[in-house]
């Protein structure tokens, strides 16, 4: 059967698949390879119908998804200073910058909205790793630090969605100085009592898991992301063995303790909701039914 | 003496001197001239190469086989010492070297990075990269401190924190993640001092201090410049262009506003007056303990929280 699997069936699937129609249309999934309707697939939440892989979101897909009925408020976010070391590689940063918010037409990894989950009002900030692979630089502080402060000011707990490679080299020490900064961030949050949530996404390294990302009262991840402090090839250079089957894996995370659940996207706001509920509304609903005057000692 | 590169014309003349001693032990007067007109001229030339060392030559000296590690700091600096072990989870992480002792006269918790000198100290040190475990231990150190009101001293040299299956299974970010936060929550006077290399996310977690300090010629940055290269030139030969496109030398690192002082280091760099530097850290460290003690504990917090979410955000090269 194998060579009529591989001589023939891609062959087949060469007449069948439509050549012409516009890259927005179809989608391959990266996991499996099969193609899948764009709409079905954004039907499903981006995961993908044939081997349930989790594709990366935009964020205005994050954020539509996670919010009672898509609607959400972005604030904006206080302009960082582009460039700071005037760092160039083979390409000045300040062309891959520019480079990045004309193709996404934002101005940095990192967005803020503000609405309700299940009623109650929260503050999300989401990374999309599509702009220089997510990294964390002085804007993404800037962001992180304007999201807490905005749970801060609302009385509203804090989720924040990461997908970063980490620290964002080019901006050299003051990447690795954002690590303390959205600590201090997201302590704020923590320290006027609010849930501070965090929903590990594909991929979430580096930097930026050694710091604001590890410190949810709540730690949330989607299935199969990968987790972790050091790059794959970064511990196969040091240790020279191949690695471990999932290793650096959302369930691998979880089997080692290190997150609380891995959640399908199709639960994620329904285990949210439920979430928040519990940590923001202690009491039993029935309690806050109760009119005023009525049996108080009953209550007790 | 180990020599690098870029100082081979100094180890020349060096090693002339030594010949010419060497023969005026065998009774020949008239050389005490020559020596010192050769020694005036290493001083010439070291005054010249360390005057103006680059990015990537400080990151030579910072890794220096001969320089202070973080041990001699403590041997140096800290009477008294008590180390104490373990993260009470898993293992006592030997990266990671911390306890109580006395710093010219104060109570302190002195917390260490240590890189081993030769092949058994440094497989015992694991090369001064830390595991979960040693950040964990860490973090049990500095509440120790917090819950007794003592001052926090780390000193930092390492180049990062250790990349491999055990420590990711074991929570490697987490634990870099809590050390950070921990570091910042203290209501205690914390003065770190990056003595050697600063490597990454594995030197941050011991360096949210009140005070920052550096000496002349380490480095600190949020990646090797050999790690740099290789993903951005796709070549780690490009290690120098990276290490000045970095910006990781401490003279660079105080016109960012990410330290507080710089430490000068003798001619020829730490290792050339060990003595001298560890007083010389010494006696930064006491001037900056002078301006937190008495400070309240909450304002010391409050203080340190203000500037670390303050980095960057004003920032322009």
């Amino acid at each position: 059967m194998n060579w009529l699997a591989n001589l023939v069936r891609p062959k087949i699937q060469k007449w069948v698949r439509p050549k012409d129609v516009p890259d927005h249309l179809w989608n391959k999934c990266p996991a499996c390879a099969n193609m899948i309707f764009h709409r079905d697939l954004e039907k499903n939440l981006f995961v993908c119908q044939h081997c349930g892989h989790h594709l990366k979101l935009a964020i205005k897909d994050r954020f539509a998804m996670l919010f009672d009925d898509g609607l959400f408020q972005k604030i904006e976010l206080p302009k960082a200073p582009a460039d700071p070391l005037r760092f160039r590689d083979l390409k000045r940063y300040g062309d891959r910058l520019k480079e990045a918010q004309n193709r996404t037409g934002e101005a940095d990894a990192i967005q803020v909205a503000h609405g309700k989950m299940g009623g109650i009002g929260v503050v999300i900030a989401a990374f999309d790793f599509h702009f220089l692979g997510g990294s964390m630089g002085v804007a993404v502080g800037e962001g992180l630090v304007a999201a807490a402060e905005l749970a801060v000011l609302q009385d509203a707990p804090l989720i924040v969605v990461p997908a970063s490679g980490g620290a964002r080299m080019q901006e050299g020490i003051l990447s690795l100085m954002q690590m303390a900064r959205s600590t201090v961030a997201v302590g704020r949050v923590k320290e006027k009592g609010l849930p501070y949530i965090v929903l590990l996404t594909d991929p979430t390294t580096g930097g930026v898991t050694a710091s604001f990302a590890m410190l949810g009262d709540i730690a949330l991840a989607e299935p199969g992301a990968v987790i972790g402090f050091a790059g794959a090839r970064v511990i196969e250079n040091t240790i020279r063995e191949k690695l471990p089957e999932g290793f650096q894996r959302s369930e691998y995370l979880e089997e080692h303790g290190m997150v609380d659940m891995v959640v399908h996207r199709h639960e994620l706001r329904a285990t949210l909701i439920r979430l928040l509920g519990l940590l923001r509304n202690p009491k039993p609903a029935g309690d806050l039914l109760r009119l005023p005057g009525a049996d108080v000692k009953a209550a007790r | 003496m180990n020599f690098l590169d870029f100082e081979k014309p100094i180890a020349e003349l060096e090693g002339k001197i030594e010949e010419l001693r060497h023969l005026a032990n065998g009774g020949d007067l008239n050389i005490a001239e020559e020596v010192a007109k050769l020694q005036g001229k290493v001083d010439k030339l070291m005054r010249a190469t360390y005057g103006k060392l680059t990015p990537w030559q400080k990151t030579q000296v910072a890794r220096h086989p001969d320089r202070p590690h973080g041990l001699d700091y403590i041997d140096g600096l800290i009477d008294e010492f008590m180390p104490l072990a373990g993260d009470r989870a898993f293992a006592d992480d030997k990266a990671i070297i911390g306890g109580l002792g006395r710093f010219r006269g104060r109570s302190v918790v002195a917390i260490a990075q240590e890189k081993g000198r030769d092949t058994d100290s440094r497989i015992r040190h694991n090369f001064g990269m830390a595991k979960p475990e040693g950040y964990r231990k860490a973090q049990r150190l500095m509440s120790l401190a917090d819950r007794f009101g003592l001052p926090l001293l780390t000193f930092i040299d390492t180049a990062g924190a250790y990349p491999g299956i055990d420590a990711e299974a074991r929570g490697q970010a987490e634990a870099i993640a809590r050390a950070i936060e921990a570091g910042l929550d203290l209501r205690v006077p914390f003065v770190a001092t990056v003595i050697g290399e600063g490597g990454s996310g594995g030197a941050i977690a011991l360096a949210t201090g009140n005070a920052v300090l550096m000496l002349e010629h380490a480095i600190y940055s949020v990646i090797s410049p050999e790690g740099c290269a290789s993903i951005l030139w796709r070549s780690g030969d490009q290690a120098k262009e990276a290490a000045e496109a970095l910006k990781l030398t401490a003279q660079d690192l105080h016109r960012l506003g990410v330290i507080d002082a710089i430490v000068p280091e003798p001619l020829g760099g730490a290792h050339r007056g060990p003595a001298q530097t560890i007083g010389a850290v010494g006696d930064a460290i006491a001037r900056a303990l002078d301006g937190l003690e008495g400070v309240e504990g909450g304002l010391l917090r409050a203080k340190r929280r203000e500037k670390f979410l303050e980095m960057g955000r004003a920032a322009g090269a």
